[in-house]
């Protein structure tokens, strides 16, 4: 059974690590969470993201947050990748394998999956 | 929406937004099959006018765009299982929603995934105290994140290794839960 003796030992690892995140130059993976998200899975496509950075060992450098609906609702789920000194990325009607590839090919890679994106 | 679970993450974000500092999502089933959904939080609070709007699809306090579905969908998800929703609040001291669903009518849709539902809410309101319980007859599961705070201390709840703990915990207690409806 998980404990919360085990959860203190987390704690005291976690207690130096807190200070240093770097959100200033770090990447932001913005997913939309409102009613129009949630209805169209972006659940499961934040799940995927906070699951990529958990394994990649990044979450020092990368922050996966929620966001309410932006207005293009028929495009949800939606989500924002915000890269220090480079423009906004949109991508559309995601899921948990596209999220896989966005993440491997545009967060790690450095190159945005195109065909995903908004206008295509 | 697929799952009760996204209309419980859908609708308990509106006490998030209401600044709630605690927020109490139970979900309790009875030996009837009744099962009653309340969402309760100490946030802003509405007006007896806003309140009765709420449950109507063409009010929203978004000024970007006219419609808000959230109250609408859990209300249509318990009246087609001839159950009801109700919405108590007041200005300054908070809203609580309770729904009651008939977990035995086919129009019941399926609770699904709760623990997605929680790490998800405690991802994006990490500075917010969430109290869940999910309870049914002879089984319980229980998250207090003022519990989990007290041994934390300063490292907030929305680190990835926390995320993961709570997740872990919450699937075990499902796993002795015996299935959700």
């Amino acid at each position: 059974m998980k404990s919360l003796a085990e959860l203190a030992a987390i704690r005291d690892k976690m207690k130096d690590k807190v200070a240093i995140r770097d959100s200033e130059n770090g990447t932001r993976i913005v997913v939309g969470m409102a009613t129009c998200g949630i209805a169209a899975g972006a659940r499961p496509v934040l799940a995927q993201f906070v699951e990529e950075v958990a394994k990649a060992g990044l979450s020092d450098a990368i922050t996966v947050t929620q966001t309410g609906c932006i207005g293009i609702c028929q495009y949800e789920p939606v989500v924002e990748v915000f890269e220090a000194g480079k423009e906004k990325v949109t991508y559309v009607k995601m899921t948990p394998d596209k999220a896989k590839r966005v993440f491997a090919e545009h967060i790690q890679g450095g190159k945005v999956v195109a065909e995903y994106t908004m206008g295509n | 929406m697929k799952e009760l679970s996204l209309n419980v993450l859908d609708v308990t974000e509106n006490s998030v937004k209401a600044g709630a500092k605690n927020i109490d999502v139970f979900l309790i089933e009875d030996e009837k099959g009744i099962l009653t959904l309340t969402i309760g939080d100490n946030g802003c609070g509405m007006t007896p006018e806003v309140v009765k709007s709420v449950i109507d699809p063409f009010y929203t306090t978004r000024t970007t765009r006219k419609v808000g579905l959230g109250v609408p969908l859990l209300k249509m998800a318990a009246e087609q299982t001839g159950g009801s929703i109700d919405i108590k609040s007041e200005v300054g001291v908070g809203t609580t929603v309770t729904a009651t669903f008939d977990t035995k009518s086919i129009d019941f849709t399926p609770i699904g995934d709760m623990v997605a539902t929680m790490t998800t809410l405690i991802m994006g309101a990490p500075d917010r105290d969430f109290e869940y319980i999910h309870r049914k007859p002879g089984a319980e599961v229980t998250l207090s994140t003022i519990a989990l705070r007290e041994v934390l201390g300063d490292v907030p709840l929305d680190e990835p290794e926390i995320i993961a703990w709570i997740k872990d915990y919450l699937t075990e207690q499902y796993n002795n839960f015996g299935g959700t409806n």
